[in-house]
Protein backbone atom coordinates (compact mmCIF):
# COMPACT_ATOMS: atom_id res chain seq x y z
CA UNK A 1 0.00 0.00 0.00
CA UNK A 2 1.78 2.88 -1.08
CA UNK A 3 -0.45 6.24 0.08
CA UNK A 4 1.66 9.73 -1.02
CA UNK A 5 -0.04 12.23 1.03
CA UNK A 6 0.16 15.42 -0.63
CA UNK A 7 -1.34 19.01 0.67
CA UNK A 8 -4.49 18.42 -1.70
CA UNK A 9 -5.66 15.49 0.88
CA UNK A 10 -5.16 18.05 3.78
CA UNK A 11 -7.12 20.75 2.27
CA UNK A 12 -9.40 18.53 1.08
CA UNK A 13 -10.53 17.52 4.15
CA UNK A 14 -11.95 21.35 4.70
CA UNK A 15 -14.31 21.49 7.65
CA UNK A 16 -12.58 18.35 9.09
CA UNK A 17 -9.05 19.97 8.87
CA UNK A 18 -10.74 23.52 10.25
CA UNK A 19 -11.90 22.44 13.35
CA UNK A 20 -8.84 20.12 14.46
CA UNK A 21 -6.56 23.18 13.65
CA UNK A 22 -8.94 25.35 15.93
CA UNK A 23 -8.80 22.21 18.92
CA UNK A 24 -4.46 22.37 18.56
CA UNK A 25 -4.85 25.98 18.35
CA UNK A 26 -6.93 26.26 21.72
CA UNK A 27 -4.17 24.08 22.97
CA UNK A 28 -1.99 26.71 22.16
CA UNK A 29 -3.82 29.23 23.78
CA UNK A 30 -5.32 27.78 26.61
CA UNK A 31 -1.53 27.86 28.06
CA UNK A 32 -0.84 31.24 27.36
CA UNK A 33 -4.36 32.95 28.28
CA UNK A 34 -5.99 33.98 31.50
CA UNK A 35 -7.69 31.55 32.98
CA UNK A 36 -11.17 34.15 33.28
CA UNK A 37 -10.36 35.12 29.35
CA UNK A 38 -13.02 34.97 27.44
CA UNK A 39 -10.81 34.39 24.53
CA UNK A 40 -11.21 30.69 24.17
CA UNK A 41 -14.89 30.78 23.65
CA UNK A 42 -14.55 33.38 20.80
CA UNK A 43 -12.03 31.36 19.10
CA UNK A 44 -14.26 28.32 19.52
CA UNK A 45 -17.38 30.34 18.18
CA UNK A 46 -15.19 31.85 15.26
CA UNK A 47 -13.80 28.06 14.43
CA UNK A 48 -17.09 26.71 14.21
CA UNK A 49 -18.53 29.48 12.00
CA UNK A 50 -15.85 28.69 9.65
CA UNK A 51 -15.71 25.21 9.73
CA UNK A 52 -19.59 25.46 9.06
CA UNK A 53 -19.18 28.05 5.94
CA UNK A 54 -16.35 25.40 4.88
CA UNK A 55 -18.93 22.96 4.59
CA UNK A 56 -21.62 24.51 2.87
CA UNK A 57 -18.90 25.71 0.37
CA UNK A 58 -17.69 21.84 -0.45
CA UNK A 59 -20.69 20.56 -0.12
CA UNK A 60 -21.85 20.51 -4.00
CA UNK A 61 -18.22 18.67 -4.87
CA UNK A 62 -18.42 14.77 -3.35
CA UNK A 63 -14.45 12.83 -3.83
CA UNK A 64 -12.28 10.70 -1.14
CA UNK A 65 -8.50 11.90 -0.41
CA UNK A 66 -6.30 9.81 1.55
CA UNK A 67 -5.83 7.11 -1.11
CA UNK A 68 -9.72 6.56 -0.86
CA UNK A 69 -9.96 6.60 2.73
CA UNK A 70 -11.24 9.76 3.59
CA UNK A 71 -14.55 11.27 1.92
CA UNK A 72 -14.69 14.66 1.03
CA UNK A 73 -17.69 17.12 0.23
CA UNK A 74 -21.34 15.80 -0.37
CA UNK A 75 -21.86 13.58 2.31
CA UNK A 76 -19.25 14.50 4.55
CA UNK A 77 -19.69 18.13 4.54
CA UNK A 78 -23.82 18.04 4.93
CA UNK A 79 -22.92 15.89 8.09
CA UNK A 80 -20.27 18.56 9.04
CA UNK A 81 -22.32 21.68 8.40
CA UNK A 82 -25.20 19.81 10.77
CA UNK A 83 -21.99 18.69 12.99
CA UNK A 84 -21.12 22.47 13.31
CA UNK A 85 -24.26 24.22 13.74
CA UNK A 86 -25.19 22.06 16.58
CA UNK A 87 -21.80 22.55 18.19
CA UNK A 88 -22.14 26.34 17.53
CA UNK A 89 -25.31 26.74 19.53
CA UNK A 90 -23.71 24.72 22.29
CA UNK A 91 -20.92 26.59 22.27
CA UNK A 92 -22.93 29.80 22.53
CA UNK A 93 -25.06 28.78 25.52
CA UNK A 94 -22.08 27.56 27.63
CA UNK A 95 -20.54 30.08 29.71
CA UNK A 96 -23.66 31.13 31.41
CA UNK A 97 -24.33 27.35 32.33
CA UNK A 98 -20.85 26.56 33.62
CA UNK A 99 -20.86 30.04 35.39
CA UNK A 100 -23.55 28.92 36.77
CA UNK A 101 -22.56 25.08 37.91
CA UNK A 102 -18.80 26.86 38.61
CA UNK A 103 -16.77 25.14 36.32
CA UNK A 104 -15.82 27.82 33.98
CA UNK A 105 -12.67 26.13 33.00
CA UNK A 106 -11.31 26.93 29.53
CA UNK A 107 -10.53 23.18 28.85
CA UNK A 108 -14.27 22.96 27.85
CA UNK A 109 -13.74 24.14 24.94
CA UNK A 110 -10.89 22.49 23.74
CA UNK A 111 -12.62 19.00 24.62
CA UNK A 112 -15.79 20.49 22.72
CA UNK A 113 -13.52 21.09 19.73
CA UNK A 114 -11.93 17.90 19.50
CA UNK A 115 -15.31 15.84 20.03
CA UNK A 116 -16.74 17.74 16.73
CA UNK A 117 -13.32 16.70 15.08
CA UNK A 118 -14.20 13.30 16.01
CA UNK A 119 -17.85 13.31 14.38
CA UNK A 120 -16.60 15.03 11.32
CA UNK A 121 -14.18 12.05 11.09
CA UNK A 122 -16.91 9.60 11.44
CA UNK A 123 -19.35 10.86 9.13
CA UNK A 124 -16.31 11.31 6.53
CA UNK A 125 -15.07 7.80 6.98
CA UNK A 126 -14.54 5.41 3.88
CA UNK A 127 -12.75 2.99 6.11
CA UNK A 128 -12.96 0.63 8.84
CA UNK A 129 -10.13 2.21 10.86
CA UNK A 130 -10.85 6.21 9.84
CA UNK A 131 -14.23 5.39 11.47
CA UNK A 132 -12.86 3.65 14.46
CA UNK A 133 -10.63 6.87 14.98
CA UNK A 134 -13.26 9.37 14.46
CA UNK A 135 -15.31 7.36 17.11
CA UNK A 136 -12.32 7.26 19.85
CA UNK A 137 -11.42 10.61 19.30
CA UNK A 138 -15.02 11.65 19.93
CA UNK A 139 -15.92 8.99 22.69
CA UNK A 140 -12.86 9.73 24.82
CA UNK A 141 -13.43 13.88 24.57
CA UNK A 142 -17.30 12.94 25.73
CA UNK A 143 -16.11 10.66 28.86
CA UNK A 144 -14.25 14.20 30.03
CA UNK A 145 -16.68 16.32 28.95
CA UNK A 146 -19.49 13.88 30.88
CA UNK A 147 -17.21 14.34 33.99
CA UNK A 148 -16.61 18.28 33.51
CA UNK A 149 -18.54 19.21 36.42
CA UNK A 150 -16.10 17.13 38.62
CA UNK A 151 -17.13 17.89 42.44
CA UNK A 152 -20.72 16.89 41.08
CA UNK A 153 -21.21 13.43 42.39
CA UNK A 154 -23.95 12.49 39.74
CA UNK A 155 -21.47 13.86 37.06
CA UNK A 156 -18.66 11.52 38.17
CA UNK A 157 -21.14 8.69 37.87
CA UNK A 158 -22.07 9.54 34.59
CA UNK A 159 -18.69 9.98 33.59
CA UNK A 160 -18.01 6.79 35.25
CA UNK A 161 -21.20 4.88 33.71
CA UNK A 162 -20.59 6.33 30.01
CA UNK A 163 -17.04 5.05 30.00
CA UNK A 164 -17.44 1.52 30.95
CA UNK A 165 -20.12 0.90 28.59
CA UNK A 166 -18.62 3.00 25.71
CA UNK A 167 -15.13 0.84 26.14
CA UNK A 168 -17.50 -2.43 26.24
CA UNK A 169 -19.24 -1.28 23.38
CA UNK A 170 -16.04 -0.43 21.46
CA UNK A 171 -14.95 -4.01 22.08
CA UNK A 172 -17.43 -5.22 20.37
CA UNK A 173 -17.39 -3.03 17.24
CA UNK A 174 -13.81 -3.68 16.89
CA UNK A 175 -14.17 -7.60 17.00
CA UNK A 176 -16.68 -6.94 14.77
CA UNK A 177 -14.35 -4.84 12.27
CA UNK A 178 -11.85 -7.77 12.87
CA UNK A 179 -13.92 -10.67 11.77
CA UNK A 180 -15.05 -8.63 8.79
CA UNK A 181 -11.40 -8.03 7.75
CA UNK A 182 -10.50 -11.00 7.87
CA UNK A 183 -13.13 -12.34 5.99
CA UNK A 184 -12.84 -9.37 3.36
CA UNK A 185 -9.07 -9.00 3.38
CA UNK A 186 -9.85 -5.46 3.57
CA UNK A 187 -10.98 -2.42 5.80
CA UNK A 188 -11.88 -0.21 3.35
CA UNK A 189 -15.76 0.46 3.90
CA UNK A 190 -16.84 0.52 -0.36
CA UNK A 191 -15.26 -2.63 -0.62
CA UNK A 192 -17.23 -4.01 2.00
CA UNK A 193 -20.26 -2.69 0.37
CA UNK A 194 -19.09 -3.79 -2.93
CA UNK A 195 -18.44 -7.20 -2.13
CA UNK A 196 -21.16 -7.81 0.32
CA UNK A 197 -23.16 -10.29 -1.88
CA UNK A 198 -20.45 -12.37 -2.38
CA UNK A 199 -19.55 -13.22 1.29
CA UNK A 200 -23.04 -12.79 2.51
CA UNK A 201 -23.30 -16.86 2.95
CA UNK A 202 -19.96 -16.92 4.98
CA UNK A 203 -20.68 -17.23 9.01
CA UNK A 204 -17.66 -15.18 9.98
CA UNK A 205 -19.00 -12.31 7.83
CA UNK A 206 -22.41 -12.62 9.11
CA UNK A 207 -21.16 -13.05 12.72
CA UNK A 208 -18.32 -9.79 11.78
CA UNK A 209 -21.80 -7.51 10.72
CA UNK A 210 -23.55 -8.33 14.16
CA UNK A 211 -20.79 -7.57 16.38
CA UNK A 212 -20.45 -3.77 14.41
CA UNK A 213 -24.67 -3.94 14.63
CA UNK A 214 -24.23 -4.50 18.39
CA UNK A 215 -21.41 -1.51 18.68
CA UNK A 216 -23.35 1.07 16.78
CA UNK A 217 -26.70 0.38 18.48
CA UNK A 218 -24.83 0.97 21.44
CA UNK A 219 -23.57 4.25 20.34
CA UNK A 220 -27.11 5.47 18.62
CA UNK A 221 -28.27 4.24 22.09
CA UNK A 222 -31.22 2.40 20.71
CA UNK A 223 -33.02 -1.03 22.25
CA UNK A 224 -31.48 -2.82 24.10
CA UNK A 225 -28.43 -0.75 24.72
CA UNK A 226 -30.25 1.69 25.78
CA UNK A 227 -29.88 1.61 29.32
CA UNK A 228 -26.65 3.92 29.87
CA UNK A 229 -28.96 6.99 28.32
CA UNK A 230 -30.88 8.31 30.56
CA UNK A 231 -28.24 7.94 33.76
CA UNK A 232 -25.24 9.82 31.30
CA UNK A 233 -27.81 12.54 30.41
CA UNK A 234 -29.31 13.51 33.63
CA UNK A 235 -25.37 13.28 35.10
CA UNK A 236 -23.63 15.22 32.80
CA UNK A 237 -23.65 19.03 32.14
CA UNK A 238 -26.88 19.46 30.82
CA UNK A 239 -24.97 21.26 27.28
CA UNK A 240 -22.80 18.20 27.12
CA UNK A 241 -26.06 16.21 27.34
CA UNK A 242 -27.17 18.69 24.31
CA UNK A 243 -24.57 17.99 22.38
CA UNK A 244 -24.21 13.83 23.40
CA UNK A 245 -27.91 13.52 22.17
CA UNK A 246 -27.23 15.39 18.83
CA UNK A 247 -23.99 15.61 17.43
CA UNK A 248 -23.33 12.03 19.14
CA UNK A 249 -26.09 10.24 17.83
CA UNK A 250 -25.73 12.40 14.34
CA UNK A 251 -22.21 11.27 13.84
CA UNK A 252 -23.14 7.25 15.07
CA UNK A 253 -26.11 7.34 12.56
CA UNK A 254 -23.48 9.09 9.87
CA UNK A 255 -21.25 5.63 10.05
CA UNK A 256 -24.02 3.49 10.26
CA UNK A 257 -26.07 4.44 6.96
CA UNK A 258 -22.03 4.04 5.27
CA UNK A 259 -21.65 0.56 6.75
CA UNK A 260 -24.86 -0.49 6.50
CA UNK A 261 -25.61 0.51 3.17
CA UNK A 262 -28.45 -0.58 0.38
CA UNK A 263 -25.96 -3.60 -0.64
CA UNK A 264 -24.97 -4.46 2.84
CA UNK A 265 -28.41 -4.83 3.99
CA UNK A 266 -29.87 -6.23 0.76
CA UNK A 267 -27.47 -9.09 0.72
CA UNK A 268 -27.52 -9.80 4.55
CA UNK A 269 -31.04 -10.18 5.13
CA UNK A 270 -30.80 -11.87 8.70
CA UNK A 271 -29.14 -8.67 9.70
CA UNK A 272 -31.68 -6.79 8.41
CA UNK A 273 -34.24 -8.28 10.32
CA UNK A 274 -32.43 -7.76 13.42
CA UNK A 275 -32.48 -4.39 12.63
CA UNK A 276 -35.96 -3.90 11.97
CA UNK A 277 -36.92 -5.40 15.33
CA UNK A 278 -35.03 -3.09 17.68
CA UNK A 279 -36.10 -0.36 15.75
CA UNK A 280 -39.76 -1.50 16.72
CA UNK A 281 -38.83 -2.08 20.53
CA UNK A 282 -36.61 1.25 20.45
CA UNK A 283 -39.87 2.90 19.28
CA UNK A 284 -42.05 1.17 21.98
CA UNK A 285 -39.87 0.80 25.27
CA UNK A 286 -38.41 4.72 24.79
CA UNK A 287 -41.66 6.36 23.73
CA UNK A 288 -43.79 4.44 26.95
CA UNK A 289 -40.47 4.52 29.36
CA UNK A 290 -40.48 8.71 28.85
CA UNK A 291 -44.02 8.97 29.91
CA UNK A 292 -43.20 7.55 33.56
CA UNK A 293 -40.69 10.35 34.15
CA UNK A 294 -40.30 13.11 36.08
CA UNK A 295 -37.02 14.91 35.00
CA UNK A 296 -37.12 16.40 31.87
CA UNK A 297 -33.52 15.62 31.19
CA UNK A 298 -34.64 12.14 31.85
CA UNK A 299 -37.95 12.48 29.48
CA UNK A 300 -36.02 13.87 26.98
CA UNK A 301 -33.25 10.98 27.41
CA UNK A 302 -36.03 8.20 26.66
CA UNK A 303 -37.12 10.44 23.67
CA UNK A 304 -34.18 10.15 22.12
CA UNK A 305 -34.23 6.61 22.71
CA UNK A 306 -37.19 6.63 20.55
CA UNK A 307 -35.86 8.61 17.86
CA UNK A 308 -33.06 6.68 17.68
CA UNK A 309 -35.57 4.47 16.73
CA UNK A 310 -37.59 6.25 14.36
CA UNK A 311 -34.21 7.12 12.59
CA UNK A 312 -33.11 3.26 12.59
CA UNK A 313 -36.15 3.13 10.50
CA UNK A 314 -34.87 4.96 7.94
CA UNK A 315 -31.45 3.29 7.80
CA UNK A 316 -33.35 -0.13 7.66
CA UNK A 317 -35.22 0.96 4.51
CA UNK A 318 -32.16 0.78 2.57
CA UNK A 319 -33.55 3.10 -0.32
CA UNK A 320 -32.65 6.76 -1.32
CA UNK A 321 -35.96 8.34 0.75
CA UNK A 322 -34.77 6.71 3.49
CA UNK A 323 -31.79 7.47 3.19
CA UNK A 324 -32.50 11.49 2.93
CA UNK A 325 -34.78 10.61 5.27
CA UNK A 326 -31.53 9.63 8.00
CA UNK A 327 -29.98 12.87 7.08
CA UNK A 328 -32.96 15.27 7.12
CA UNK A 329 -33.86 14.19 10.44
CA UNK A 330 -30.79 14.53 12.31
CA UNK A 331 -30.28 18.10 11.12
CA UNK A 332 -33.72 18.57 12.43
CA UNK A 333 -33.43 16.43 15.52
CA UNK A 334 -29.72 17.93 15.90
CA UNK A 335 -31.88 21.58 16.27
CA UNK A 336 -34.15 20.96 18.40
CA UNK A 337 -33.03 18.63 20.86
CA UNK A 338 -30.26 21.09 21.40
CA UNK A 339 -32.83 24.10 21.57
CA UNK A 340 -34.61 22.01 24.53
CA UNK A 341 -31.51 21.30 26.18
CA UNK A 342 -30.67 24.80 25.68
CA UNK A 343 -33.68 26.00 27.61
CA UNK A 344 -33.14 23.83 30.18
CA UNK A 345 -30.01 24.98 30.43
CA UNK A 346 -31.17 27.83 31.35
CA UNK A 347 -33.61 27.24 33.49
CA UNK A 348 -31.34 25.20 35.88
CA UNK A 349 -29.86 27.25 38.84
CA UNK A 350 -27.16 26.69 41.55
CA UNK A 351 -30.04 25.39 43.60
CA UNK A 352 -32.35 23.74 41.18
CA UNK A 353 -29.71 21.27 39.17
CA UNK A 354 -32.05 19.01 37.95
CA UNK A 355 -35.70 20.51 36.27
CA UNK A 356 -38.25 18.68 37.19
CA UNK A 357 -41.62 18.77 34.68
CA UNK A 358 -43.53 20.23 37.87
CA UNK A 359 -41.13 22.71 38.08
CA UNK A 360 -42.49 24.42 34.69
CA UNK A 361 -45.92 25.37 36.49
CA UNK A 362 -46.83 28.89 35.21
CA UNK A 363 -43.83 29.15 33.40
CA UNK A 364 -46.04 30.98 30.55
CA UNK A 365 -46.25 33.91 32.93
CA UNK A 366 -43.19 34.58 34.16
CA UNK A 367 -40.65 33.73 31.30
CA UNK A 368 -42.75 33.80 28.16
CA UNK A 369 -40.01 33.54 25.74
CA UNK A 370 -38.64 30.75 27.13
CA UNK A 371 -41.97 29.11 27.29
CA UNK A 372 -42.98 29.73 24.11
CA UNK A 373 -39.88 28.37 22.36
CA UNK A 374 -39.68 25.42 24.35
CA UNK A 375 -43.55 24.65 23.49
CA UNK A 376 -42.13 25.21 19.89
CA UNK A 377 -39.32 22.50 20.01
CA UNK A 378 -41.65 20.25 21.83
CA UNK A 379 -44.25 20.41 19.09
CA UNK A 380 -41.38 19.85 16.51
CA UNK A 381 -40.39 16.46 18.78
CA UNK A 382 -43.57 15.56 18.51
CA UNK A 383 -43.60 15.78 14.64
CA UNK A 384 -46.62 18.29 14.47
CA UNK A 385 -46.20 20.02 11.06
CA UNK A 386 -44.92 22.52 10.50
CA UNK A 387 -42.44 22.13 12.28
CA UNK A 388 -39.53 19.94 10.49
CA UNK A 389 -39.86 16.84 13.01
CA UNK A 390 -42.55 16.22 11.27
CA UNK A 391 -41.06 15.93 7.45
CA UNK A 392 -38.22 14.16 9.10
CA UNK A 393 -40.86 11.44 10.29
CA UNK A 394 -42.82 11.28 7.03
CA UNK A 395 -39.11 10.57 4.63
CA UNK A 396 -38.29 8.38 6.78
CA UNK A 397 -41.66 6.49 7.22
CA UNK A 398 -42.14 6.73 3.38
CA UNK A 399 -38.83 5.22 2.82
CA UNK A 400 -40.09 2.22 4.81
CA UNK A 401 -42.89 1.90 3.26
CA UNK A 402 -41.29 1.84 -0.17
CA UNK A 403 -38.52 -0.72 1.17
CA UNK A 404 -41.72 -3.19 2.45
CA UNK A 405 -41.77 -2.25 6.02
CA UNK A 406 -45.06 -1.09 6.41
CA UNK A 407 -45.24 -2.77 9.62
CA UNK A 408 -42.52 -0.32 11.02
CA UNK A 409 -44.46 2.31 9.72
CA UNK A 410 -47.25 1.37 11.82
CA UNK A 411 -45.59 1.04 14.79
CA UNK A 412 -43.80 4.32 14.30
CA UNK A 413 -46.86 6.47 13.60
CA UNK A 414 -48.51 4.46 16.22
CA UNK A 415 -45.87 5.48 18.58
CA UNK A 416 -45.39 9.05 18.00
CA UNK A 417 -49.18 9.88 18.78
CA UNK A 418 -47.94 8.32 22.51
CA UNK A 419 -44.89 10.44 22.12
CA UNK A 420 -47.44 13.11 21.90
CA UNK A 421 -48.81 12.91 25.91
CA UNK A 422 -45.22 13.41 27.30
CA UNK A 423 -44.07 16.29 24.97
CA UNK A 424 -47.57 17.93 25.02
CA UNK A 425 -47.96 17.32 28.91
CA UNK A 426 -44.72 19.82 29.14
CA UNK A 427 -46.13 22.44 27.03
CA UNK A 428 -50.03 21.93 29.18
CA UNK A 429 -47.77 22.42 32.33
CA UNK A 430 -45.98 25.79 31.48
CA UNK A 431 -49.45 27.55 30.33
CA UNK A 432 -52.06 25.62 32.14
CA UNK A 433 -51.17 24.96 35.31
CA UNK A 434 -50.57 27.75 38.31
CA UNK A 435 -47.26 27.53 40.05
CA UNK A 436 -44.65 30.17 41.11
CA UNK A 437 -41.31 28.86 38.51
CA UNK A 438 -39.29 32.17 40.37
CA UNK A 439 -36.38 30.01 41.29
CA UNK A 440 -35.35 28.70 37.60
CA UNK A 441 -32.81 30.78 35.94
CA UNK A 442 -33.38 33.60 33.32
CA UNK A 443 -31.87 33.79 29.66
CA UNK A 444 -29.38 35.90 28.37
CA UNK A 445 -29.44 38.07 25.12
CA UNK A 446 -27.12 35.81 24.17
CA UNK A 447 -29.11 32.45 25.54
CA UNK A 448 -32.46 33.87 24.12
CA UNK A 449 -30.49 34.50 20.68
CA UNK A 450 -29.31 31.09 20.48
CA UNK A 451 -32.38 29.56 20.78
CA UNK A 452 -34.49 31.72 18.44
CA UNK A 453 -31.89 30.94 15.80
CA UNK A 454 -32.90 26.88 16.17
CA UNK A 455 -36.28 27.60 16.69
CA UNK A 456 -36.39 30.13 12.91
CA UNK A 457 -34.63 27.25 10.96
CA UNK A 458 -37.12 24.58 12.02
CA UNK A 459 -39.68 26.39 11.11
CA UNK A 460 -37.80 27.44 7.47
CA UNK A 461 -37.31 23.59 7.64
CA UNK A 462 -40.70 22.57 8.24
CA UNK A 463 -42.19 24.77 5.32
CA UNK A 464 -39.41 24.33 2.62
CA UNK A 465 -38.08 21.27 4.05
CA UNK A 466 -37.16 20.82 -0.07
CA UNK A 467 -34.05 22.88 0.13
CA UNK A 468 -32.52 20.71 2.30
CA UNK A 469 -33.90 17.54 0.34
CA UNK A 470 -32.16 18.88 -2.82
CA UNK A 471 -28.72 19.13 -0.67
CA UNK A 472 -29.22 15.41 0.72
CA UNK A 473 -30.04 13.87 -2.76
CA UNK A 474 -27.12 15.28 -4.45
CA UNK A 475 -24.96 12.99 -1.67
CA UNK A 476 -25.43 9.52 -3.05
CA UNK B 1 4.97 -26.26 10.91
CA UNK B 2 2.67 -23.51 11.73
CA UNK B 3 0.34 -23.06 13.99
CA UNK B 4 -3.28 -23.12 11.73
CA UNK B 5 -5.70 -19.79 11.38
CA UNK B 6 -8.49 -21.36 13.15
CA UNK B 7 -6.26 -21.94 16.08
CA UNK B 8 -5.86 -18.35 16.88
CA UNK B 9 -9.49 -16.86 16.56
CA UNK B 10 -10.72 -19.77 18.91
CA UNK B 11 -8.12 -19.05 21.33
CA UNK B 12 -9.01 -14.70 20.54
CA UNK B 13 -12.53 -16.24 20.98
CA UNK B 14 -12.26 -17.63 24.51
CA UNK B 15 -10.33 -14.20 25.08
CA UNK B 16 -12.67 -12.07 23.85
CA UNK B 17 -15.43 -14.01 26.13
CA UNK B 18 -13.33 -14.06 29.18
CA UNK B 19 -13.52 -10.39 28.99
CA UNK B 20 -16.98 -9.77 28.31
CA UNK B 21 -17.68 -12.58 31.10
CA UNK B 22 -15.86 -10.35 33.68
CA UNK B 23 -17.03 -6.81 32.62
CA UNK B 24 -20.91 -8.69 33.28
CA UNK B 25 -20.01 -10.48 36.67
CA UNK B 26 -17.39 -8.32 38.26
CA UNK B 27 -18.49 -5.37 40.83
CA UNK B 28 -14.38 -3.78 41.12
CA UNK B 29 -14.34 -0.18 38.45
CA UNK B 30 -10.70 -1.46 38.16
CA UNK B 31 -10.84 -5.06 37.58
CA UNK B 32 -14.01 -4.19 35.38
CA UNK B 33 -11.72 -2.06 33.01
CA UNK B 34 -8.75 -5.01 32.84
CA UNK B 35 -11.44 -7.60 31.45
CA UNK B 36 -12.59 -4.31 29.01
CA UNK B 37 -8.64 -4.68 27.80
CA UNK B 38 -8.85 -8.11 27.97
CA UNK B 39 -11.45 -7.66 24.73
CA UNK B 40 -9.47 -5.40 23.34
CA UNK B 41 -6.40 -7.47 23.23
CA UNK B 42 -7.96 -10.48 22.12
CA UNK B 43 -9.17 -8.22 18.72
CA UNK B 44 -6.05 -7.44 18.53
CA UNK B 45 -5.05 -11.09 18.29
CA UNK B 46 -7.44 -11.88 15.13
CA UNK B 47 -6.48 -9.07 13.77
CA UNK B 48 -2.97 -10.19 13.76
CA UNK B 49 -3.32 -13.70 12.92
CA UNK B 50 -5.74 -12.69 9.85
CA UNK B 51 -2.81 -9.97 8.90
CA UNK B 52 -0.36 -12.33 8.69
CA UNK B 53 -2.41 -15.14 6.79
CA UNK B 54 -4.04 -12.67 4.15
CA UNK B 55 -0.41 -11.63 3.72
CA UNK B 56 -1.67 -7.80 4.06
CA UNK B 57 -0.12 -5.24 6.67
CA UNK B 58 -3.57 -3.22 7.41
CA UNK B 59 -4.55 -5.35 10.24
CA UNK B 60 -1.36 -5.27 11.84
CA UNK B 61 -1.36 -1.06 11.43
CA UNK B 62 -5.26 -1.62 13.02
CA UNK B 63 -3.30 -3.19 16.18
CA UNK B 64 -1.39 -0.08 16.58
CA UNK B 65 -4.27 1.86 16.51
CA UNK B 66 -6.07 -0.15 18.86
CA UNK B 67 -3.34 0.24 21.43
CA UNK B 68 -3.51 4.08 21.22
CA UNK B 69 -6.92 4.18 21.84
CA UNK B 70 -6.49 1.84 24.74
CA UNK B 71 -3.65 4.01 26.13
CA UNK B 72 -5.72 6.67 25.71
CA UNK B 73 -8.83 5.14 27.31
CA UNK B 74 -6.84 4.39 30.02
CA UNK B 75 -5.13 8.08 30.59
CA UNK B 76 -8.99 8.73 30.90
CA UNK B 77 -10.72 6.06 32.59
CA UNK B 78 -8.39 5.96 35.38
CA UNK B 79 -8.63 9.78 35.57
CA UNK B 80 -12.85 9.29 35.89
CA UNK B 81 -11.66 6.05 38.41
CA UNK B 82 -9.78 8.94 40.77
CA UNK B 83 -12.46 11.75 40.13
CA UNK B 84 -15.32 9.37 41.65
CA UNK B 85 -13.07 8.58 44.17
CA UNK B 86 -12.27 12.35 45.55
CA UNK B 87 -16.40 12.09 45.94
CA UNK B 88 -17.06 8.75 47.06
CA UNK B 89 -14.44 6.95 48.41
CA UNK B 90 -15.20 3.05 46.66
CA UNK B 91 -14.41 1.74 43.21
CA UNK B 92 -17.51 -0.37 44.19
CA UNK B 93 -20.07 -0.53 41.30
CA UNK B 94 -23.01 -1.23 43.39
CA UNK B 95 -21.95 1.90 45.50
CA UNK B 96 -22.04 4.35 42.38
CA UNK B 97 -26.13 4.22 41.97
CA UNK B 98 -26.98 7.78 42.51
CA UNK B 99 -28.78 7.72 38.94
CA UNK B 100 -31.46 5.25 38.49
CA UNK B 101 -35.26 5.68 37.34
Amino acid sequence: MNLPITWNDVLALGPIAVVFGGTLLLVVLESIVRKASPLMFWVTVGVLAVAAGCALATIGVAGTAFGGTVLTGGYASYFALVFSAGALLVTLLSPAYLLKRATAFTEYYILLLAAVTGMMVMAASNDLVVFFLGLETMSVAFYVLAGFTRQSVTSNESAMKYFLLGAFATGFLLYGMALVYGTLGSTSIAMLRSSAAAHAGEPLFLVGLGLLLVGFVFKVAAVPFHMWVPDVYEGAPTMVSGLMSTGGKSAAFAAFLLVFGADVLQSAAPIREVMAVLAALSMIVGNILAISQTSVKRMLAYSSVAHAGYILTGVIAANADGANGVMFYLLAYTLMNVGAFGVLSILETASVENVRIDDLAGLSRTRPWLAGLMALFMFSLTGIPPFAGFFGKYYVFTGAIGAGYTWLAIVGVIMSVVSAYYYLRLVVVMYFQEGSPDQVGTATGIGLASLVLPAIALLALGLLPSTIVNLTMQCF
Amino acid sequence: MSVPLPYYLALSAVLFTIGVVGVLVRRNVIVVFMAIELMLNSVNLTLVAFSSFLGDVTGQALVFFVMAVAAAEAAVGLAIVIAVYRNKPTVHLDDINILKW
